[in-house]
């Protein structure tokens, strides 16, 4: 053991080895440029780029809720509400997700009501995304989720209901499953009702709770409300009165619309037949159709009064002029025109009375063509009137140009050229505002119009009233026409309908009128289609309706009566013997 | 120095403690802020129904059947009208 070799750790014999100086500098070297490198890594995840890492926080409790907004409602011009949403929720799947025991699966068709298999149909689907069922009360989908299954989830919507139903259905329109408007008001004003939702980010808690309001990224808007002309009850009044001309008449179809002669709004348009916006399943065209606003027809003699008032306004004629009809036809070119009854001598007033087509004619044939155009395009003819509506229809005008002598005279009586109903009835306006058209509208005006287009002189406006009250009174062509209290004035018109370019024996029978004539209130239009139970003139037909209308309107709006009651009673002063009325009623 | 200290030691302790008991008032508020905002909006919802039930049940055409079926009612023969003229 004596040659046992001491081993020292300092005396380690690689460090005797110088080593080059170089090495451990550059061992220093590395370690600073790892340090700085990991600083500035540091540096640049904190300060420079630190919105990933921040984000990845924040998504572990922060969340974004969408704040729902309502849809505006709508309502009559008395505040009556006419649509309103309310919320419902619908509830889907994600079928990749959905595990479902046979019992739970029967549970969950029950409150969707449906059976199991349409239920598991639905779920076998490839797609990512299904929903079960839209639009349920929020109670049952409170149940449905309480069942805490799997991959079902629900979601907030609305639901648009309509208290209105058939009534209001084609004025209103409705909306789709999504709550966007698809006809009537609901497309019209859209911009206006329609919610624009909000969405806020939120600080969550570990329960799910909301604990801190980090941000309003965007304010919820609900929905403007939106407040129409329409009166609710001279609504309903026009709603029954068409109703019941269709079932007495046996009609294809019918529409009738008021206007506020003062104004220009729109208190009442109603179509038959209808439909119940609440519950749309199998809807036909038919039903939806709005013939006021989107049917053309040709209007046959309610058009006489704009040419007779164009023949006064111009002084071709007066009231009292005479005006030779006998003897009842008139050849123009190859084709004959004729009148239904032989009238013989007949005076301007009497024209209209008794709605006589040569009378027109020969009124109408000291125009030339342009003139005449110029009328129809003032009066609106034509022309869409743009008020927003969906598929508002034009009619047809064809251009003065290609008129022949007889297109000019049949379009004198309304043949030859297609109206709609709401330009027909805005047409009236003009008479029943002393020559001026003002434009029309659908939402409750704070103040009317003033901006009125002037188309015939307030004269001739006054000479027309006579005219047409003449028209309604016993002896023009329609008596029915007549209001008990008030004084009517108004046009009949009964006008062969066109099938594939001829004229069959089928009729559109119509009345546009207004009331009362001593001071017009309302203008109402009527127009009945293909009314089959033997009646077909429009005095028999449509101007039944048009009374009715006028009667229960301006008892409604508390218009004082112009004409006797008969007999009338009068209100007597205190002391003497209460009226007959209040005796009776007691 | 020490009682400087300790007493600046305690302040902060306090402070941190107050910001706490704040921040733990605060979100309480806001959970109560937040439920009765959602009552509002409940209440909101409520209202739209109540309205919408109140107008089905006055639809013209219940009134009308009611008045007619029920109370027997009907427009006036125009004989039984009275016309009270205003007084000039």
């Amino acid at each position: 053991m004596k040659n046992q070799r001491t081993v020292t750790f300092n005396h380690n014999p690689l460090l005797k080895r110088d080593l080059p100086v170089w090495r451990p500098r550059f061992v220093l070297l590395a370690l600073l440029a790892g340090s700085v490198t990991l600083a500035g890594r540091a540096f640049y995840l904190q300060g420079v780029n630190d919105e990933f890492l921040q984000a990845k926080g924040e998504s572990r409790y922060a969340r974004i809720l969408e704040v729902p907004a309502t849809r505006g409602r709508i309502t009559d011009r008395n505040g009556d509400i006419l649509a309103v949403s309310t919320p419902v929720r619908s509830i889907w799947a994600i079928p990749s997700d959905v595990k479902l025991e046979p019992a739970d699966a029967r549970r969950l068709a029950a409150l969707l009501e449906m059976n199991v298999r349409e239920l598991n149909d639905k779920l076998a689907g490839a797609r990512d995304f299904v929903y079960l069922k839209r639009q349920l009360a929020p109670e049952v989908a409170q149940r449905i989720v309480d069942l805490k299954l799997p991959g079902i989830h629900q979601q907030q919507e609305f639901r648009r209901y309509y208290p209105g139903g058939e009534v209001m259905a084609h004025m209103l329109g409705f909306t789709n499953v999504e709550d966007k408007g698809q006809e009537g008001i609901e497309l019209t004003f859209e911009k206006q009702l329609a919610g624009r939702p909000g969405a806020r980010r939120v600080i969550k808690d570990r329960r799910g709770q909301v604990v801190e309001d980090v941000e309003a990224i965007r304010a919820p808007r609900d929905g403007e409300d939106v407040t129409l002309a329409m009166d609710g009850k001279i609504q309903y009044i026009a709603w029954t009165a068409l109703r019941d001309a269709m079932t007495t008449h046996k009609a294809k179809a019918g529409a009738a619309v008021v206007l506020d002669v003062r104004t220009g709004e729109v208190l009442a348009l109603v179509n038959a037949p209808t439909y119940n916006p609440n519950n749309r399943a199998n809807l036909t065209g038919a039903q939806l159709r709005n013939r006021v606003f989107t049917d053309t027809y040709e209007p046959g003699s309610v058009m006489k009064p704009f040419i007779v008032g164009l023949a006064l306004d111009r002084g071709k004629v007066k009231p009292n002029t005479a005006i030779d009809t006998s003897p009842g036809r008139m050849t123009i070119g190859s084709a004959t025109i004729s009148d239904s009854h032989r009238h013989g001598v007949l005076t301007v007033a009497e024209v209209i009375q008794k709605s006589s087509n040569i009378g027109t004619v020969k009124m109408a044939l000291q125009f030339s063509p342009d003139e005449m155009a110029h009328l129809f395009e003032q009066i609106g003819f034509g022309a869409p009137l743009n008020m927003g509506f969906p598929g508002e229809a034009s009619g047809r005008v064809r251009p003065p140009k290609t008129w022949k002598p007889i297109e000019q005279a049949t379009m004198s009586y309304g043949h030859g050229i297609s109206v709609s109903l709401i330009q027909m009835a805005r047409g009236y306006l003009a008479f029943a505002r002393d020559g001026e058209l003002v434009p029309l509208s659908l939402t409750k005006l704070g103040t009317p119009p003033t901006m009125g287009r002037r188309i015939y002189s307030p004269q001739t406006a006054r000479d027309m009233r006579a005219m047409l009250e003449m028209a309604s009174a016993p002896g023009g062509t329609a008596p029915k026409a007549q209001v008990a209290g008030y004084r009517v004035a108004g046009k009949t018109g009964t006008a062969h309908k066109l099938d594939g370019g001829r004229y069959t024996n089928r009729y559109v029978s119509s009345y546009v009128g207004f009331a009362p004539a001593s001071n017009p209130r309302l203008v109402v239009a009527v127009m009945i289609d293909e009314p089959s139970a033997g009646q077909y003139f429009g005095g028999t037909v449509a101007a039944p309706v048009f009374a009715r209308i006028v009667e229960g309107s301006l008892r409604t709006m508390g218009v004082a009566p112009d004409a006797p009651l008969t007999p009338l009673q009068l209100a007597r002063k205190p002391g003497d013997a209460p009226p007959a009325i209040v005796r009776e009623s007691m | 120095m020490i009682r400087v200290d300790a007493i600046l030691v305690a302040l902060v302790v306090a402070s941190a403690l107050g910001v706490v008991a704040s921040q733990h008032q605060a979100r309480k508020l806001f959970v109560q802020l937040e439920r009765e905002q959602t009552r509002a909006h409940g209440l909101e919802v409520e209202w739209g129904q109540l309205q919408l039930e109140q107008s089905t049940w006055a639809s013209h055409a219940r009134v009308e059947k009611l008045a007619r079926d029920k109370l027997g009612m009907r427009p006036p023969i125009p004989a039984q009208v009275v016309v009270v003229e205003p007084q000039s």
